[in-house]
């Protein structure tokens, strides 16, 4: 049997997510795009659990209104920036510039997309944007590839933590790629943060299982028939899944093993 | 005043209603609940700091999409988007006839239509839905979709028509609205701005219009995305209302030669054939406060999703680009009601479905104002459903203190 090296639960049942020293209770982060209203779109982050919400800066006004999202999201959540639509690193920095000014954070999830077809991410971009970002004080969260050693570069750039996908944002195709996955948690000296491409709440459950520090979602709560109990589902999910891994689960077997006591058989 | 208008304004006064209304903004709702109540004999004033109609009312597409537009979600908005659907057609007659203008109502339907794999199987996910609350939609292949409309481009995956979602002249039914309502006697002021609500005993009493007072019985407020702006509302009556704003485009068509019959939704874009052959493509949706700019981005998105769909546009000369702000509530359904003033009533946040929802406005007002019964799908579409924290934050499990 093969042993492989597993986080322990803490007895006192804390096992809080540690970013660039902050510590969170929830291991999910939810988006905030695609909901059919604002008050679906609140009552589904409250049921999500999800303490740390992503805004798209440059899809919103950043002056701030009675009623926008900014302010109604802003009042009961850490919101965590991101930039989606930038597609160039200069678009990027200016729009990091921009959301630390306004929302007063530096953390930041990069987003650098290279094609707007699989709004893949732009890995060679990706990977110097961090450096940049971090040399000018962010704390910065990149949105990558399920690439071991992109996810690895990503590090050494300073990313607080690493975000890959698991499959296409937006296609609900869940893990792609599991192997990749949890090779990438095997190996990241950072926080691993699943984003993107999960479709249901096994999905979730399933990428806590495979080490993942935390999952960030959004359309599939979003667009599902009911935002609200899907994000029920989700917060469970991600809880099992890291109770889960907590857990250890038992080694997969070819054979069946029964399981009604054999006393007396082997052993002492 | 007519002798009829007389008798009317007497019977309204016997009935213990209110005998002076005042309306903040002459948009589709302002406009509709002034003419109901001008019809009931009531003296109604509306008040406009622009012209009538220079909100979103004039800046909409028209559409009366209860049934394609309907969303997860939205389960509970759509008894009420049914019924504007069905009081439409009586509401256009009444108004055509009381007006002499025609609003352009068009009952050719509406088609959407999926180009891609992916979109067909969102378009199935959404029609399974709708078709799981009553609607009735039809399942077309892309050849069907093109037979109804040849100027369709090949390859469309699949499409849906919707029989029962029509379209009006929004700009047409503002300017029928207009007359009808002076007709009937009530009084339009266009180029006067409300600058505060006059309160006094717990009570509305009236408008202040500059250095002018403007007393009343009650007040109505319909000044649309702005609605929360007015200086002088009580906190506990500033509706959760938000502009969200939409940039559009109108093209040129012959209109002996139109490229579309039908209202067409397509991926990233919806179109609507006006008969006077312009052709309206809509519409972004953006958080972006009151910015007023068309974008590069806005426009461009439009039109490509235009072209991929309908390339005979290419050759049509630009006609009109503008920008609206919806009038969206917290949960994208109106707000109709008394307000926690007495004498003070909410007509706002119709978000996306002004139009469509102008004859449900106009009665649902009238008749609260005028004490007569509420019609039942009114139900839960006060400003009240806002007053109590929708859920408490404890309630659930893992939230933030
Ligand atoms: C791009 C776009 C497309 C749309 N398409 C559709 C559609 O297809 N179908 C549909 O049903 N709906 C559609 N809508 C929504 C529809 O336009 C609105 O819901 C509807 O017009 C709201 O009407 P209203 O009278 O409540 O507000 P408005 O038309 O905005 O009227 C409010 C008026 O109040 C005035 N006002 C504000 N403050 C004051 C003040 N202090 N003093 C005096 N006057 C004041 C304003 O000038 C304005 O004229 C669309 C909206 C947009 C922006």
């Amino acid at each position: 049997m093969s042993v492989t090296s597993m986080p322990t639960a803490s007895g006192s049942g804390e096992d809080a997510l540690h970013i660039a020293g902050e510590a969170f209770r929830s291991r999910l982060i939810a988006g905030s795009s695609l909901y059919p209203n604002q008050q679906v779109m609140l009552d589904a982050i409250a049921a999500s659990g999800a303490e740390l919400v992503t805004v798209s800066i440059r899809r919103m006004s950043l002056e701030g209104y009675e009623e926008g999202p900014l302010d109604l999201l802003g009042e009961r959540y850490r919101l965590l920036p991101n930039t989606a639509g930038c597609e160039t690193l200069r678009d990027a920095l200016l729009t990091a510039e921009l959301a630390r000014e306004s929302l007063e954070t530096n953390w930041l999830k990069l987003e650098l997309i290279g094609d707007r077809e699989t709004l893949y991410p732009d890995v060679l971009q990706l990977v110097e944007a961090t450096e940049t970002l971090v040399k000018e004080g962010f704390v910065v969260l990149p949105y990558c590839n399920d690439d071991p050693v992109a996810c690895l570069r990503l590090a050494d750039a300073g990313a607080a933590a690493v975000m890959p996908l698991g499959s296409p944002i937006g296609s609900g195709m869940g893990l792609c790629n599991p192997y990749n996955i949890e090779i990438v948690c095997r190996q990241s000296p950072v926080p691993v943060i699943l984003d993107a491409g999960i479709g249901t709440a096994s999905d979730a459950a399933r990428a806590m299982e495979l080490g993942c520090a935390a999952v960030m979602l959004n359309t599939a709560i979003a667009k599902a028939r009911d935002p609200v109990v899907m994000a029920g589902a989700m917060r469970d999910a991600v809880a099992a899944g890291r109770a889960a891994r907590l857990a250890g689960r038992i080694p997969r077997l070819d054979h069946a093993e029964a399981s009604s006591p054999r006393l007396g058989l082997i052993g002492s | 005043m007519t002798p009829i208008q007389a008798k009317r304004r007497v019977q309204a006064k016997r009935r213990d209603g209110p005998a002076r209304v005042a309306i903040v903004g002459a948009g589709v709702s302002g406009l509709g609940i002034g003419w109901r109540l001008a019809q009931a004999g009531v003296g109604v004033d509306v008040f406009e700091r622009d012209r009538a109609g220079s909100g979103a009312s004039d800046a909409a597409a028209g559409m009366l999409a209860a049934g394609v537009e309907c969303e997860p979600g939205e389960e509970a908005l759509l008894a009420l988007t049914l019924l504007g659907r069905q009081l439409w057609p009586a509401f256009r007659d009444e108004l055509e006839a009381a007006s002499g203008l025609s609003v352009g109502y068009r009952d050719e339907g509406t088609l959407v239509v999926a180009t891609t794999q992916d979109d067909a199987r969102r378009l199935r996910f959404l029609t399974e839905f709708q078709q799981g609350l009553g609607l009735a939609l039809d399942w077309l292949t892309g050849s069907e979709a093109r037979r109804l409309e040849p100027h369709l481009k090949p390859g469309i995956a699949a499409a849906v028509f919707s029989a029962a979602d029509h379209q009006v002249d929004n700009r047409l039914l503002v300017q029928a609205l207009k007359l009808a309502f002076t007709r009937a006697g009530g009084r339009l002021h266009e180029g006067r701005a409300v600058t505060g609500l006059l309160a006094q005993g717990g009570r509305a009493r009236g408008l202040q219009l500059g250095g002018e007072s403007h007393e009343a019985d009650a007040v109505v407020l319909a000044a649309g995305a702005w609605s929360r702006l007015l200086p002088g509302l009580p906190e506990a009556d500033q509706p959760p209302v938000r502009p969200v704003k939409g940039q559009m485009l109108a093209l040129a068509m012959d209109p002996a030669r139109p490229l579309l019959e039908r209202v067409l939704w397509a991926p990233g874009v919806y179109l609507v054939p006006r008969r006077d052959g312009r052709l309206l493509i809509g519409a972004t949706v953006e958080e972006q406060g009151f910015d007023g700019s068309l974008t590069a981005g806005g426009l461009y998105a439009l039109l490509e999703a235009t072209r991929r769909v309908l390339p005979a546009i290419e050759d049509l000369a630009v006609a009109e680009t503008w920008v609206g702000f919806r009038p969206t509530s917290r949960d994208d359904a109106p707000i109709l009601g008394p307000g926690r003033l007495a004498g003070l009533w909410h007509a706002t946040g119709h978000h996306r479905n002004g139009i469509l929802l102008a004859p449900v406005t106009a009665a649902a007002l009238s008749d609260a104002i005028l004490g007569r019964p509420a019609m039942p799908a009114l139900a839960g579409f006060g400003p009240e459903r806002f007053a109590a924290p929708a859920r408490p934050l404890e309630a659930a499990a893992g939230a933030r203190p």
